[in-house]
């Protein structure tokens, strides 16, 4: 991860920090905890079986900068109900505070295209009822918002490539055990069905007679078809991506594999629940309202889980700039479906209603997002889990531990 | 689709469960870093065969290491730590070559630190004999991909780029990947990784090309203190076993072996290290699980979630007038 820099310009800093700080005392950069200069004392020290060192913490040498604006980050930091969400300072040894695993390399466009594909998909549904049930205006916003939302998810995904003009390689096989892969095809299913569905609205516009009259009479029933098929495949262009996100080695993510589908289903009927409290006549919009509740009972279940349920993992979705993100999404979503209930008679709360529910849902998709990148970039939240279970083990079956053996000094 | 019961997790011999048959034995690294020296050749040697790029000339400013770790542009990276305890922290001081340490000039035993010189200077302890050397050690470990049993990597990929070898390998084709970065994420040894002016993903390739025409890999051809061996991983994994046995009895209780267990989180790891200390002092995740193991429930979990949301839809639209 050493990106080409000028000859030892990190080593340089990390001298003249020494000499402004007078000796000895080890110290850690600010802003780059990776070169985690002072890790090597605190990593010695823990190594040792310690405790008799002041600073167990790997975590950057536990005496520099990183630590206390952590633990100045963490305090206050209570919910409502009064609980103390604190989780104590796991004690943990690494190698110079280093990460283990390797952060995921995905921008902020998969971020952006959990959203977006989570839209596409709300939006599919939303048409397809006010397809079957006659509110035209849900059917047009719908199938409308579902082209331009997954239009906007393939520039994103091939964007993120490292390669680009290689993203049909994509096509090349069709794996169960790549989330990636199932996603793909989820997608070509599911595309252009909601493209010709999309296109079929403009059958509306349309002159009466000739070739194109003739278009226009054949757009309605293809749309219809086109329609169904987008709106059957939408739940899994929804959902896979929980999987997606939960089916890699990043600790926050892994951990939340059972809730992360939840959410992400539930933003997505949230967020089609937006835009057709936006686009549709209070009269209309009924369906739209009741699936504001189903949607946003689902996201908050299973953020409220995620954030409470996985102990140290939990902490990433709670600190920092993903912490906010989701308190943000949350406070958006209740604001969304508490107007969309009780201000059923105004066009204008209903439409405020439903651009706080898509906000919301881009709120709820990038704290996800960030807080699995923040929890696989802290060594600590890959190896205490991991060393947890390797004790509980040696004690399930009886064996010392390495770490009591007295060195012998 | 599975054809074994054990295809996601559990002990496997993934040649053969890939499609090969009659595959030649599994080959994989018994790293034993107790004899390691860090001297870098194999980092070297390494990127001489493959032809892989420069990684910055930086000082990390921590140790002598100044690879950092394991990316796209070092496939081999040799861990460095420092420790104030010596080698074999039993009764006893242990020597874990075994033998005997030739007595240089004597030099006065004081009892505060040692100054330990610059680099290339007399290791310490050198000239004083194994009883009077002070409470400091070095650990060296040279690491590298895994080769896993239950390759992550290998099962997310969507392009199918990387591929398991017939010698139970795991490889990345340059010209299928597209840089979709999901193998990245899912490696729970954070090994593979992204070259950022070439957006594909790069790893360890155990020198495949070597391993066809019968050749030892690189790095452990030029390993001068045999650190690095290679090998039919069933010798292997008995050399090992041996040689930890042969650690314990000179009074070195530390030494254990890592990813050689077949019944671990990943099926046991075609590259496997002999270590002096818990793995996470190198780096490495003390009990790595394979992200698939947990695929199956996972697809359950989301089509119940898909099947919630198709409900609650209809619900929606049939349940109420307004």
């Amino acid at each position: 991860m050493t990106p080409p820099g000028p000859v030892g310009d990190r080593f340089r800093r990390f001298r003249e920090r020494l000499a402004a700080e007078g000796g000895d005392q080890p110290q850690v950069s600010d802003e780059r905890p990776d070169t985690a200069t002072g890790a090597a004392l605190a990593s010695r020290a823990e190594a040792t079986s310690g405790g008799d060192h002041p600073n167990d913490r790997g975590r950057a040498g536990g005496n520099g900068v990183a630590s206390s604006r952590r633990s100045a980050g963490r305090r206050g930091r209570r919910r409502g109900g009064g609980e103390e969400l604190r989780v104590p300072e796991a004690e943990f040894t690494s190698y110079y505070g280093r990460p283990v695993l390797k952060g995921p390399v995905w921008k902020w466009d998969i971020a952006a295209y959990l959203f977006t594909g989570g839209l596409a998909a709300g939006s599919s549904l939303l048409a397809a009822g006010g397809q079957l049930t006659g509110r035209p205006a849900l059917r047009r916003a719908g199938r409308v918002t579902a082209l331009a939302a997954v239009s906007a998810s393939a520039v994103f995904l091939v964007k993120d490539l490292g390669r680009p003009a290689r993203f049909h390689h994509m096509l090349r096989v069709a794996k169960l055990t790549s989330p990636m892969s199932v996603g793909t095809w989820i997608l070509t299913a599911y595309g252009p069905a909601a493209g010709v569905a999309a296109i079929a609205e403009a059958a509306g516009v349309l002159p009466r007679h000739g070739l194109l009259g003739l278009a226009g009479r054949a757009l309605p029933p293809i749309g219809h078809a086109a329609g169904l098929l987008a709106a059957g495949t939408a739940p899994a262009l929804a959902t896979y991506t929980g999987v997606l996100l939960a089916d890699t080695a990043v600790p926050s993510w892994h951990e939340a594999y059972p809730e992360l589908p939840v959410i992400f289903a539930g933003s997505a009927l949230a967020s089609g629940a937006g835009v057709g409290l936006l686009a549709a006549p209070p009269a209309q919009a009924g369906p739209a309202r009741r699936m504001a509740v189903a949607g946003a009972a689902l996201e908050l279940y299973g953020a409220h889980r995620v954030e409470t349920r996985l102990g140290l993992l939990s902490e990433p979705y709670r600190l920092g700039r993903p912490g906010r993100m989701l308190r943000a999404g949350r406070l958006l979503t209740v604001g969304g479906v508490a107007g969309a209930l009780l201000g059923r008679r105004s066009r204008v709360v209903g439409a405020l209603s439903g651009t706080a529910l898509l906000a919301a849902s881009v709120l709820t998709r990038f704290g996800i997002f960030y807080g699995g990148v923040a929890s696989a970039r802290d060594p600590r939240y890959t190896v205490v889990p991991q060393r947890e279970r390797v004790d509980a083990r040696r004690i399930g079956m009886d064996l010392p531990s390495d770490r009591a053996v007295p060195p012998a000094v | 689709m599975l054809p074994d019961p054990n295809s996601l997790y559990g002990p496997l011999d993934p040649a053969p469960d890939a499609g090969y048959e009659n595959a030649p034995p599994r080959m994989g690294f018994f790293t034993d870093t107790s004899v390691c020296i860090g001297c870098k050749a194999c980092e070297v040697a390494c990127k001489e065969w493959n032809g892989v790029p420069e990684s910055g000339l930086d000082l990390l400013g921590m140790s002598y290491d100044n690879t950092g770790a394991l990316t796209a542009n070092s496939w081999r990276h040799v861990a460095f730590i420092e420790q104030p305890r010596p080698a074999g922290h039993g009764a006893v001081p242990a020597d874990v070559l075994g033998a005997p340490v030739d007595a240089g000039p004597a030099r006065p035993v004081d009892a505060g630190p040692q100054f330990l010189g610059m680099p290339g200077g007399q290791p310490p302890g050198r000239g004083t004999g194994v009883e009077e050397r002070t409470d400091f050690r070095w650990l060296m470990m040279s690491d590298v991909c895994k080769h896993c049993t239950h390759a992550a990597c290998l099962d997310v990929c969507p392009t199918g780029s990387l591929f398991r070898t017939e010698f139970g390998t795991v490889v990345v084709q340059e010209d299928i990947c597209n840089g979709c970065g999901y193998c990245i994420s899912a490696c729970p040894y954070g090994v593979i990784d992204q070259r950022k002016d070439d957006g594909r993903a790069w790893k360890c390739t155990l020198c495949y090309d070597r391993l066809g025409a019968g050749m030892t890999p690189a790095c452990a051809q030029a390993c001068p203190t045999e650190s690095i061996q290679y090998g039919p991983l069933d010798e292997l994994r008995e050399r090992a076993a041996a040689r930890v046995a042969t650690l314990h009895d000179r009074g070195v209780p530390e030494a254990r072996l890592y990813g050689h267990d077949p019944n671990d989180g990943v099926g046991g790891d075609g590259a496997f290290f002999l270590l002096l200390d818990e793995p996470e002092v190198y780096g490495l995740p003390p009990d790595p699980i394979v992200t698939t193991r947990d695929l199956p429930k996972m697809w359950k979990r989301a089509g119940l979630a898909a099947l919630a949301m198709a409900a609650a839809t209809v619900a929606a639209f049939v349940g109420g007038s307004s």
